[in-house]
């Protein structure tokens, strides 16, 4: 099936894929360096807004996430195409 | 447990239909320095390397799983559609016979995937110089791959892997570093 | 001065059938040159450009190809 994704899907996806990417290169510093106070704190401050990022992009698009990570519409979205390799 | 997300790690993008360039890439699916290798490396170790680097390993273990699905990514966008004749012109035509268009995990030439690129001795030490090292050659295919294609898209996508095996290997250096446990105590001597 | 390739003149021999490439160059990365990543590094000023990157610092990127063409 052909879904024609609005740009904003993919400008939200990237700023999305974009502040995560600094969420796992801040993960993996602070596996070394778990005394950085000022690395936690933005840690912690970029994976909130993940969240919020998140929360708006899937009211558009359906769920990133299974297993209860997300919330579904009806009928049931999370199998819904594209996935990831297809966009 | 994991969580798929229902994202790729970095927006992976592909300019032309070119196998050939899907064949060169596979190296980096089911090579011996492919992403499968590093990650089940990484998540296989972490069982038996000292508990203060349990975490790295688990982590990038964990990121390697993602630049796979952006390798299949790249493969699948790569061969996507492509004829018969296309595959067999790219060299792919006794992939072509055996698996049709699906992926498979094995190198450039064909060799399937096996548990002996996997290396485990238990020694931490020798286990993240391994890791060092298996950071490092796959910094090294990318070269190779970006060398080879002529695609700026997909090169963009590659040179960004690039640059992971770089802060990879950087995170196994400081990893040997803290198991050394000099590191915070030279000032005392 | 920290740079990022490395060149070297390999022997040539009068009787190397392939024009020969008189120099040579291989990648010396950023993380060869950092024991251990101090605190505080700068970074990327957006998201985005360390996404594009493939690193949060400046410091640890690394171009590729050798952006002075230099060598093979």
């Amino acid at each position: 099936m052909t879904k024609k994704l609005p740009p904003e899907f993919y400008q939200m996806l990237e700023e999305i894929q974009a502040n995560d990417f600094v969420i796992v290169e801040l993960n993996l510093y602070l596996d070394t360096h778990p005394n950085d106070f000022e690395a936690i704190q933005q840690f912690n401050d970029a994976s909130l807004k993940s969240m919020e990022m998140k929360i708006e992009f899937e009211k558009r698009f359906g769920p990133l996430m299974h297993f209860g990570k997300s919330f579904s519409n009806y009928p049931w979205d999370w199998i819904d195409t594209p996935w990831p390799w297809q966009v | 447990m994991w969580y798929y997300e229902k994202k790729l790690q970095y927006p992976v993008k592909v300019r032309e239909c070119n196998p050939r360039l899907a064949k060169f890439l596979i190296e980096q699916y089911g090579g011996a320095d492919g992403e499968l290798a590093a990650a089940l490396r990484y998540l296989n170790q972490r069982y038996t390397i000292p508990d203060k680097v349990i975490g790295l390993l688990n982590d990038i273990g964990t990121e390697e799983f993602a630049h796979l699905e952006m390798i299949a990514t790249m493969v699948y966008k790569l061969t996507k559609d492509a004829t018969p004749e296309q595959i067999k012109a790219a060299g792919l035509g006794d992939h072509y016979v055996n698996h049709d268009s699906a992926l498979f995990y094995s190198n450039a030439s064909g060799v399937p995937f096996t548990a002996t690129y996997i290396q485990a001795k238990g020694d931490p030490i020798a286990d993240l110089y391994e890791d060092i090292a298996a950071e490092e050659k796959a910094r090294a295919t990318y070269q190779w791959i970006i060398d080879l294609s002529d695609d700026p898209d997909l090169n963009d996508g590659l040179k960004y892997l690039r640059e992971r095996e770089i802060v990879h290997s950087l995170r196994f250096r400081e990893a040997v570093e803290i198991l050394k446990e000099e590191r915070d105590k030279k000032q005392f001597y | 001065m920290f740079t990022q390739f490395k060149y070297w003149k390999p022997y040539v021999s009068p009787f190397d059938p392939c024009k020969p490439i008189r120099v040579k160059s291989y990648s010396t990365p950023p993380q060869l040159y950092i024991p251990f990543q101090p605190p505080g590094l700068p970074q990327y000023p957006t998201a985005r450009q360390a996404l594009h990157c493939g690193t949060l610092w400046p410091d640890l990127f690394s171009p590729y190809p050798n952006p002075e063409k230099k060598g093979k």
